[in-house]
């Protein structure tokens, strides 16, 4: 244990900077993310991930964001563990009657103001599974979306770009619900 | 190579029934089609795989799970999907066909408690539902229920072309993608007596081994984390990481999806394939050591892992448990020795073996399995043929419909895939056995009388897929 904690001392920390085509792009959406929420947000997105039935493909990119190459939490996105402390659920999954009624239970657990980012080729309309008596088909057709990001599964790198896109839709309401309040006598 | 297969009476099955109870035989699955019902056995010493049909007079056969336990869950699916009515089971619950009240299990005695969990869980995972009924901090029964993933993948198969059958398949469980692909083809493959050309076998075990590893390593990771010893959990994070990165730069695709298909390999190694899997294979031998160190070391880690969960070698062997779970109890079984497919049959490599059946050995196994795939992989790149990676389906087509089956090893364990062609040279009935219906109920044996707070760590160290389980 003390040669591994003494190696990572001296090789400092493993999360990428910046070189080659993929890295780069990482790092530029690093840069956007963390001005985005500073100005404009001022604060975290708490994040509850919902599989409504995937082939677990996409949770096993989901999982890769928080590695320590791409650090997920270095751009105020973390994961919760209860959808009662999310503002966001990234819902998984072409969405099987035996799961539909799970998701709208979280949909309604989540306090508001809340998003829903729609993960993968399934979550937007069901994918290969589209078209099954056991399918819903699309995250949609459930609750409402936000945003969906797709791939089968997407790698992190889209993960991370689709969730940026969020952060700006979520700053705009909140820059215009703060216009709202102003406005009132 | 295709299987013997029998079409037999109601006295043979029920004889293959008693033959299962007595331990002579092992089930390696047992699925439904419309007015059939077909069992694939595997002799417990030789190791002789077949497979059995039985027509459902009236939709009814008798109950395998009546005497073998094994099969109950299998029995149900089949009557939720097809109707088939198991005689003599004396379950009558649904299993994958959700949809009004569920019974869970009755529980009686002083100053128990109930716990539910799921389907929505605290992490991101898949989706099932554990019902725990505890003493104080013991568990003395976990009841699963799943079926929460099921997405009709068999009603899609059936009438589907091989090509989107091949794509269901690498979806049935996104962790087993090259498994279940390869699964598929190769039945497909027995089903026309067509061989795929020997650098496609070579290129196809060698992605088998990098999923292998890639899970492995992430797994080794998440008990760890399961432990809150979180360094392990970030550094085998990151090498997982490097294990997907090579995949993604020798074959297109992170989980390498859809790289595997009937007839071969989509596509053959880039020019800097060879160099880059000799660097990941150089990189993991280089750091995987002294995180097996740490993991030695840590006594208090030591202390939520040793002892945790027994599987017993009786149940082990009685379920037929397949992969890193069975051989972590004792069970010497592996589907790359036996009943064994190229290329493995040309290459040396070590199944690790233990007797403990606890968290630490299922943890142990896949360490050694680690170092195993290591070895294999740079044996595969030094033995590598040359030559072309993939032959044409299209043309092997025949008049008649026409069976094929295969068992392949996945990372969890033996995957069984049976596929049966039709006339016009599309999919008429394909069944697709993850490893995880055999090692599901096991962990609801494995879990009774560990607290709860050991869960997580139980259920990490089996890994079984709610998606492949619950097609």
């Amino acid at each position: 244990m003390r040669r591994l904690l003494f190696r990572n001392f001296v090789h400092g920390p493993l999360t990428e900077a910046a070189p080659a085509p993929d890295d780069a792009a990482l790092a530029e959406l690093a840069s956007r993310v963390n001005q985005a929420a500073r100005r404009r947000l001022g604060r975290t997105l708490a994040i509850r991930e919902v599989d409504a039935g995937s082939c677990n493909g996409c949770e096993l990119e989901i999982h890769a964001l928080g590695n320590v190459l791409y650090d997920l939490e270095r751009f105020g996105l973390r994961f919760v563990a209860s959808p009662r402390h999310a503002d966001v659920l990234l819902v998984t999954g072409p969405v099987t009657h035996n799961m539909r009624e799970a998701l709208e239970r979280t949909y309604q657990a989540t306090p508001d103001p809340k998003w829903v980012v729609a993960v993968g080729d399934c979550g937007r309309d069901g994918g290969m599974f589209a078209g099954s008596y056991a399918c819903v088909g699309g995250i949609s057709a459930v609750v409402p979306v936000d945003v969906h990001i797709p791939g089968c599964p997407p790698t992190p790198l889209a993960l991370l770009q689709g969730l940026l896109a969020l952060l700006e839709v979520v700053s705009a309401d909140v820059t215009q619900a703060r216009t709202d309040k102003r406005e009132e006598p | 190579m295709n299987w013997p297969h029998s079409i037999v009476g109601r006295e043979a099955w029920q004889a293959a029934a008693a033959r299962l109870q007595a331990g002579e035989l092992c089930l390696l699955g047992l699925w439904g089609e419309p007015g059939f019902v077909h069992m694939a056995l595997m002799q417990s010493t030789s190791n002789e795989c077949s497979v059995l049909s039985l027509a459902c007079e009236s939709s009814r056969y008798p109950s395998v799970g009546r005497l073998h336990a094994p099969a109950q869950r299998l029995e149900r699916a089949a009557r939720d999907l097809y109707g088939l009515e198991p005689e003599g089971l004396a379950d009558a619950r649904p299993w994958l066909r959700h949809g009004g009240a569920y019974a869970f299990l009755p529980t009686e005695g002083e100053s128990l408690h109930q716990i539910p969990v799921g389907p929505v869980h605290a992490g991101i995972i898949e989706p099932g539902h554990f019902r725990f009924t505890a003493s104080g901090e013991t568990v003395v029964r976990l009841e699963q229920r799943l079926g929460y993933a099921h997405k009709g993948v068999e009603a899609l198969m059936a009438g589907a072309s091989l090509e989107r059958a091949a794509q269901l398949a690498a979806r049935v469980s996104g962790d087993s993608t090259v498994g279940f692909s390869l699964a598929y083809a190769r039945a497909v493959e027995a089903a026309l007596a067509l061989e795929a050309p020997p650098r496609a076998h070579w290129l196809r075990a060698l992605m088998a081994e990098l999923e292998r590893l890639a899970n492995h390593l992430g797994d080794i990771g998440a008990v760890c984390n399961d432990a809150a010893l979180s360094i392990m959990h970030a550094q085998c994070g990151q090498l997982r990481e490097q294990v997907l990165r090579a995949a993604q730069a020798c074959f297109g695709h992170r989980l390498m999806m859809d790289c595997v298909v009937p007839g071969g390999v989509l596509r053959d190694l880039p020019a800097d394939g060879e160099r880059r899997l000799r660097a990941l294979v150089a990189r993991v031998r280089a750091e995987f050591p002294d995180l097996v160190e740490v993991y030695d070391n840590t006594a208090s880690l030591k202390d939520r892992t040793v002892d945790t969960g027994i599987l017993t070698p009786a149940l082990a062997r009685q379920f037929a448990a397949g992969g890193f779970v069975g051989r972590a109890s004792g069970r010497n079984f592996d589907a790359r020795r036996t009943p064994g497919y190229a290329p493995y049959d040309k290459l040396a490599f070590e199944v690790p073996v233990v007797q403990a059946g606890d968290v630490n050995a299922r943890v142990w196994i896949r360490i050694r399995e680690v170092e195993q795939s290591l070895a294999l992989i740079l044996a595969m790149l030094a033995q590598l043929p040359a030559g072309p990676v993939r032959v044409a389906v299209a043309a092997q087509f025949a008049t008649d419909a026409r069976a094929g089956v295969a068992l392949v090893e996945g990372f969890r364990g033996d995957i069984l895939a049976w596929v049966r062609i039709g006339a016009g040279g599309g999919v008429e009935r394909c069944h697709l056995r993850d490893p995880s219906w055999f090692q599901w109920p096991l962990l609801e044996a494995a879990i009774e009388g560990n607290i709860v707070a050991d869960f997580p760590l139980c259920n990490k160290s089996f890994n079984c897929s709610y998606s492949g389980h619950d097609l």
